[in-house]
């Protein structure tokens, strides 16, 4: 479990929490990893809030729990932070990431005193200008590869052109805007390292 | 060369429906299976396989049909979880006791009530004595790996049984994981044609399928289900070894984990095991205490004598049962490890300890905690009490 990085996702039925932690499984997977992405499941509606996680790893992954003391924590929704404790088990030299329009000093307030590393990315904001709709998904989910290291920022970009291409095959029009969101998301985290991003 | 892929555990039998491509497929949905007829349908829907399959609007007229199909002379399979099975309940001995070759994909969740979807083994416990041969998966790829093997056992002529092939609900069905596939081709040829002996469409050959028994005929046709259970136990390492030489993958009745030298051991089903393994990992590097694991592959037939063998020489085990049967001494499990322990003059120290049941978590330091208590008992020669749980709160 050594090199084992593991993430949890928190977020609210029906945005896509889920789907950004089997996205990240996917890409990861796609480099070489053993990965796992699953969803905890409950009495899921919409609006409800959800929990995701994700083991990568070098090595072979037989750990079948959930996941209590994450390396990073990514808040897709970040009206669940008053209800939920997203920091919990959260370890000090690990990073929450939150979508959020507000500053990284007012959120902390809402993290319960958590000491590591507190990331801010407006996933709504770069979703808006890339795709005219409030997807989070690609944007959290490339904060969260910048942020973790998981893989580099060309490799990481280079798999999601050619899963999007497979995706969004009947559709190849929002492909770009897409791209465009996971590089805005990106460099916003190389930004708030005062530009220092090291791959 | 293999296929290196990421799937669910449910993605992962119903890929592996597609490549066997079935006769027949009647099913009716349920968390968390759905996914396995829903992915069916679209292979079918697209045309890449032709498989029959039939909406129902019950797992009763599910496995009805099921039964029926194979009767008839047809590969039939479905797939079902927790009450859903529950409504097939009749109808899983009718096939057992037709002996009739059926693969059921179990995706294994808590009974009502109260009414939960997680996983625990409450469903295919409760079937145990239908006549099923069950087999259990820790992961994605064994659960994949078990449903291929399941054919070549259930259709054997000295067998004719149907198999329960069951996973973890949500735990292994929803999870997304690392997996090997087999190519088309060698699954398909592993698996075989599906040549019925005897069958309701033989127009050369009349037969009854269900027949009424009186009871000068009811006691030897279970006396037969029991020699087909027996005559399984060899077929079921015959196709392991054969399914090692295709894959390299080695299966039998359960997984020994570091049993070479165990003192202290766990014996469990289904996805606890590999939490399990990271926690005898973690304990030996950091300790050296010799902790190891059974894992059960194979419930129906159960593997009596060789598991009372491999725990001849540890000092204490517990048992690990993921669902409840309300009786004084253990679970289901418990139930059948001791007897064999008892019936082999086993000299260590048991507990059975009852966990997960509807999808209560379980992790690496609960079961560090179960390797001290087997310590504990080691050294003082008492045990906890005939059972205790993990993970219960006061």
């Amino acid at each position: 479990m050594k090199n084992t990085v593991e993430i949890r996702w928190h977020g609210r039925g029906g945005q896509g929490a889920k789907t950004a932690a089997l996205l990240l499984a996917d890409v990861a997977f796609k480099t070489g990893k053993h990965v796992q992405g699953f969803p905890e499941y409950g009495p899921e509606r919409m609006g409800a809030p959800i929990t995701a996680y994700n083991r990568i790893s070098e090595d072979e992954i037989t750990v079948h729990s959930n996941i209590y003391e994450p390396d990073y924590v990514v808040v897709v929704d970040e009206t669940l932070l008053d209800s939920i404790d997203v920091t919990k088990g959260l370890k000090t030299e690990g990073a929450v990431i939150v979508n959020t329009e507000h500053t990284k000093e007012e959120i902390m307030r809402h993290l319960n005193g958590y000491e590591g590393t507190v990331y801010t990315v407006d996933a709504k904001s770069i979703s808006m200008k890339t795709l005219g709709k409030n997807y989070p998904n690609s944007p959290m989910l490339a904060a969260t590869v910048a942020v973790s290291g998981i893989m580099g920022e060309e490799e990481f970009l280079s798999e999601m052109e050619s899963s999007f291409q497979h995706k969004f095959a009947k559709k190849p029009e929002v492909i770009d805007g897409n791209m465009q969101a996971l590089k805005m998301a990106f460099d916003t985290i190389k930004k708030r390292r005062g530009g220092v991003f090291l791959e | 060369m293999a296929i290196r892929e990421r799937l669910s555990g449910n993605e992962a039998v119903a890929y592996a429906i597609k490549q066997i491509n079935p006769d027949v497929m009647p099913a009716f949905p349920i968390t968390p299976s759905t996914e396995i007829p829903q992915y069916v349908a679209n292979y079918i829907a697209n045309g890449e396989i032709d498989t029959e399959f039939i909406h129902v609007e019950s797992e009763h007229s599910a496995m009805s049909a099921t039964v029926g199909a194979s009767a008839a002379g047809a590969r039939a399979v479905t797939a079902t979880s927790s009450c859903g099975m529950a409504l097939m309940w009749e109808e899983l001995y009718v096939a057992a006791s037709n002996r009739l070759p059926i693969v059921l994909a179990l995706v294994n969740r808590a009974l009502s009530g109260p009414i939960n979807i997680n996983a625990d083994h409450s469903d295919s416990m409760g079937a145990r004595d239908s006549g099923w041969i069950q087999i259990y998966a820790e992961s994605n790829q064994e659960v994949y790996d078990n449903y291929i093997q399941a054919f070549p056992i259930a259709e054997n002529k000295n067998v004719h049984l149907p198999v329960m092939v069951c996973q973890d609900g949500f735990i292994t069905s929803h999870g997304v994981e690392n997996i090997m596939l087999i190519e088309d081709d060698k699954v398909k040829a592993f698996v075989g044609e599906y040549e019925p002996e005897h069958y309701l469409l033989n127009a050369d050959e009349r037969i009854a399928v269900g027949p009424y028994a009186v009871s000068n005929y009811y006691m030897e046709t279970k006396r037969g289900q029991r020699e087909a259970m027996l005559n399984a136990r060899e077929v079921i390492l015959e196709v392991a070894e054969k399914f090692e030489k295709m894959t390299g993958r080695k299966y039998g009745f359960f997984e020994e984990y570091r049993m070479e030298d165990a003192e202290y051991a766990v014996v469990i089903i289904g996805s606890a095991a590999g939490t399990c393994k990271a926690a005898i990992e973690h304990i030996r590097s950091t300790t050296g205490k010799k902790v190891g694991l059974i894992k059960i592959r194979v419930f129906r037939p159960f593997p009596e004598e060789e598991i009372a063998r491999a725990l001849a020489n540890v000092k204490a085990v517990a048992i690990m049962d993921r669902s409840e049967m309300f009786a004084g001494t253990s679970g289901p499990l418990g139930a059948e490890v001791r007897a064999a322990m008892y019936q082999a003059h086993a000299k260590a120290e048991v507990v059975n300890y009852f966990y997960g049941l509807g999808g209560r978590d379980i992790t690496v330091s609960d079961f560090e905690r179960v390797y001290e208590n087997l310590e504990k008992m080691a050294e003082t020669h008492t045990a906890i009490g005939m059972y205790d749980y993990i993970g219960l709160r006061q």
